[in-house]
């Protein structure tokens, strides 16, 4: 943002500040995820930086935590990849089924109560999660569901669906109904429609709102905590065992890992947020 | 004469008919999509938190537990100590639980209701074994000097209703004494109200920084040509879909006492190595983590917002004669309202709740509600007080979420 040369010096020293405080919050903002990365190629058990790292000795840096984690003796990292992947697969699947049916009821004008309906499907997302974990343990253990895949499964699309309504809903705003109409006139059944023409118009909405949903699972600890037995442990739950006791190198690596995962799914969903404006035509 | 003159449609209903049974139709269509999704939320979700609310009020336990003794006592006036009947049903009662060794859930909720029940009880529990057929009163008043008391029976009696709001009370440091009076606990055990002033004064800070933080990010982003602004809204995006407990450990890396910051604050000589401030386990770890953790919240509604607001009204209003300074307070910042109150009702219901990230670099200074209703649950196992906590915190969160679909549209929440 160059200025003009005629800019007066006092409008040239606040616009200065004012990309100087921008520059510090974003600093403020993505610096605190990078400064794992360094540390988790740590080769001592320390998670503060030792004078051979900053001297950037090769001997000082090593892979030791991820060969930890990933071969390491009575690590627990290989069960919860296991049941989290599990876990956050069905609660998508879960989750974008129900939720993008429902979106298409609640975008539809001739839905009655639309508001009301919307804010109780949206409440799982604002209720605090130590209140829908305390409800949900509550239910789950009445109905003989603790403890169970099912049951974390089961609470991960209840957390996951909301996501999934708002960004399908958001995309269903700029649609085109007559083409609905023109596939009707056409002779086909709705089903039939909505499969060849509404679905692959929507697509980058239910797929960015299927991220939601998986990332949401991936990472939901809290409802997790009060449901999981031994057996249905997840990686955000090792995490949190993990911090609560001793910060190691190997969470460090984890969380590596994890950073990585996030900034493929953070692409991949800005990619399609771009394609369904460019397809919907709403300029930016 | 004026007929009128009735249109038909071609399966020969009028049409007026016709198109009613076709909204109809199309309402129930719409219904049925929505359905699933709301009965499924409806019992996995609201029913739970309904039955968690009654949880927060059931109070049928002691009725449960000594049901003829209730009946006996509902005879029993309440001034002089009870008859021979009342004490032969209270050993008929606590005969068997003491066998069975059930009798433990007892002690614990009578002697919330007046203390010294606890040690009374267990002293009876032991030497109820050994009691003869007839003559109760006196049995039981030789057992423990508590059956002697007007005042232990009368809080017994006290109990016998079904529903109780006690555990609210407890949640505002309140009780109810000898008299039904509702009065303050003893000072040194409030500690309710301490922490829901803290999380009350953590949420509110927490908006406020979000808000300053955020405001000058999000109209860079909002007037910077595409290609940066997609850039940069990277930066804001990335934390935002990266894990809560990456952020937060990524946190306790840096506020540790030998972290980045300390190091930093050492080197640039504002505090010597020995005297390096605790920044993680209290207040500030809370604070700083939850801002950083919120912001892309405040940062999102924001940026909509600002992104509909034409430049051009900016430059109107400086060609009238107005400083950038005064055509900002008069022309950008009452439009950018919508967006400032969108973010603050957002972040402020997110962090009233929060748990994890206090949980583990706030300490005990620095711990909020959902932390205490996180020990009832899991530690102390008084769920029925975890409810009522909950209870509370709900009816707070769904205020706020009510104002934010009056004032922003809950449609209107923007992810990403």
């Amino acid at each position: 943002m160059a200025l003009p040369n005629y800019t007066p010096i006092h409008y040239r020293i606040w616009h200065y500040t004012y990309l100087t405080i921008c520059t510090l919050v974003f600093f403020f903002l993505i610096a605190p995820l990078f400064v794992i990365f360094p540390l988790s190629f740590n080769a001592e058990q320390y998670i503060h930086f030792s004078a051979g790292m900053i001297a950037l000795d090769p001997e000082a840096f090593s892979l030791r935590w991820y060969e930890d984690m990933i071969w390491g003796t009575k690590n627990p990292w290989g069960l919860a990849t296991k049941n989290s992947i599990i876990i956050a697969f069905f609660a998508t699947i879960g989750s974008t089924i129900l939720g993008t049916v429902a979106a298409l009821g609640l975008s539809s004008r001739h839905m009655p109560y639309k508001g009301l309906f919307m804010a109780v499907l949206i409440s799982p997302m604002i209720v605090p999660l130590i209140i829908s974990g305390t409800a949900i343990f509550f239910f789950m253990a009445k109905v003989g569901l603790a403890s169970t895949h099912t049951g974390i499964v089961l609470s991960h699309i209840i957390l996951g669906t909301p996501f999934v309504v708002i960004t399908v809903t958001a995309t269903l705003t700029g649609f085109d109904h007559s083409v609905t109409r023109a596939a009707a006139s056409l002779g086909s059944n709705p089903v039939n429609t909505f499969m060849k023409v509404t679905l692959p118009l929507i697509l980058p909405g239910v797929i960015s709102g299927a991220l939601f949903a998986f990332v949401t699972s991936f990472d939901e600890v809290v409802v997790v905590m009060f449901l999981a037995g031994l057996e249905q442990t997840t990686i955000p739950i090792q995490m949190w065992v993990g911090l609560r006791e001793q910060l190691s190198p190997t969470i460090l690596a984890v969380a590596t890992c994890l950073i990585i995962m996030s900034t493929l799914i953070l692409v991949t969903a800005e990619l399609l947020r771009r394609r369904s404006e460019r397809l919907r035509g709403i300029n930016r | 004469m004026s007929t009128k003159k009735i249109i038909y449609s071609t399966d020969g209903l009028p049409l007026e008919v016709s198109l009613r049974k076709a909204e109809r139709k199309n309402k129930l269509k719409a219904a049925l999509l929505v359905g699933p999704l709301f009965v499924f939320i409806l019992i996995t979700y609201l029913f739970p938190i309904a039955d968690m609310l009654f949880r927060s009020v059931d109070d049928r336990m002691i009725t449960k537990l000594l049901p003829k003794t209730f009946i006996e006592l509902e005879k029993w006036d309440g001034k002089a100590l009870p008859e021979e009947n009342v004490y032969e049903a209270l050993y008929r009662d606590f005969y068997p639980l003491a066998i069975a060794k059930e009798s433990g859930k007892l002690f614990q909720r009578l002697n919330y209701e007046k203390s010294g029940f606890s040690s009374g009880l267990k002293r009876t529990n032991r030497k109820i074994k050994n009691f003869e057929e007839g003559n109760f009163k006196e049995q039981f008043i030789e057992a423990h000097k508590i059956w002697n008391n007007v005042e232990y029976w009368v809080a017994l009696k006290n109990t016998a209703p079904n529903f109780s709001y006690a555990k609210y009370l407890k949640g505002l440091d309140l009780k109810l004494n000898q008299d039904r009076e509702i009065i303050r606990i003893e000072e040194d055990r409030r500690i309710h109200i301490i922490l829901w002033l803290r999380t009350i004064k953590v949420a509110f800070w927490v908006t406020i920084f979000c808000f300053i933080l955020s405001y000058p990010i999000a109209h860079l982003l909002a007037t910077l040509p595409m290609k940066y602004s997609n850039l940069l809204m990277i930066c804001v995006l990335l934390p935002f879909w990266t894990s809560l407990l990456v952020r937060t450990s990524s946190w306790m890396v840096l506020l540790q006492q030998q972290g980045p910051i300390n190091d930093f604050i050492v080197m640039i000589g504002l505090v010597s190595d020995d005297s390096r401030p605790e920044l993680m386990y209290n207040v500030v770890g809370t604070f700083v983590a939850m801002t950083q953790i919120l912001l892309p919240f405040m940062v999102l509604p924001l940026y909509s917002v600002m992104k509909t607001i034409s430049p051009s009204l900016m430059r109107a209003g400086k060609s009238l004669g107005g400083t950038p300074f005064v055509a900002f307070r008069k022309i950008y910042f009452p439009l950018t309202i919508p967006g400032i109150g969108a973010g603050s009702l957002l972040v402020f219901i997110l962090a009233i709740g929060y748990y994890i990230t206090p949980a583990l670099v706030g300490g005990a200074s620095g711990s909020l509600i959902s932390n205490t209703i996180a020990y009832h649950m899991k530690s102390s196992l008084d769920w029925a007080f975890a409810s009522a906590l909950g209870a509370m915190l709900l009816t707070g969160v769904m205020v706020i979420y009510w104002l934010y679909n009056k004032i922003v549209g809950i449609d209107n929440i923007k992810l990403g």
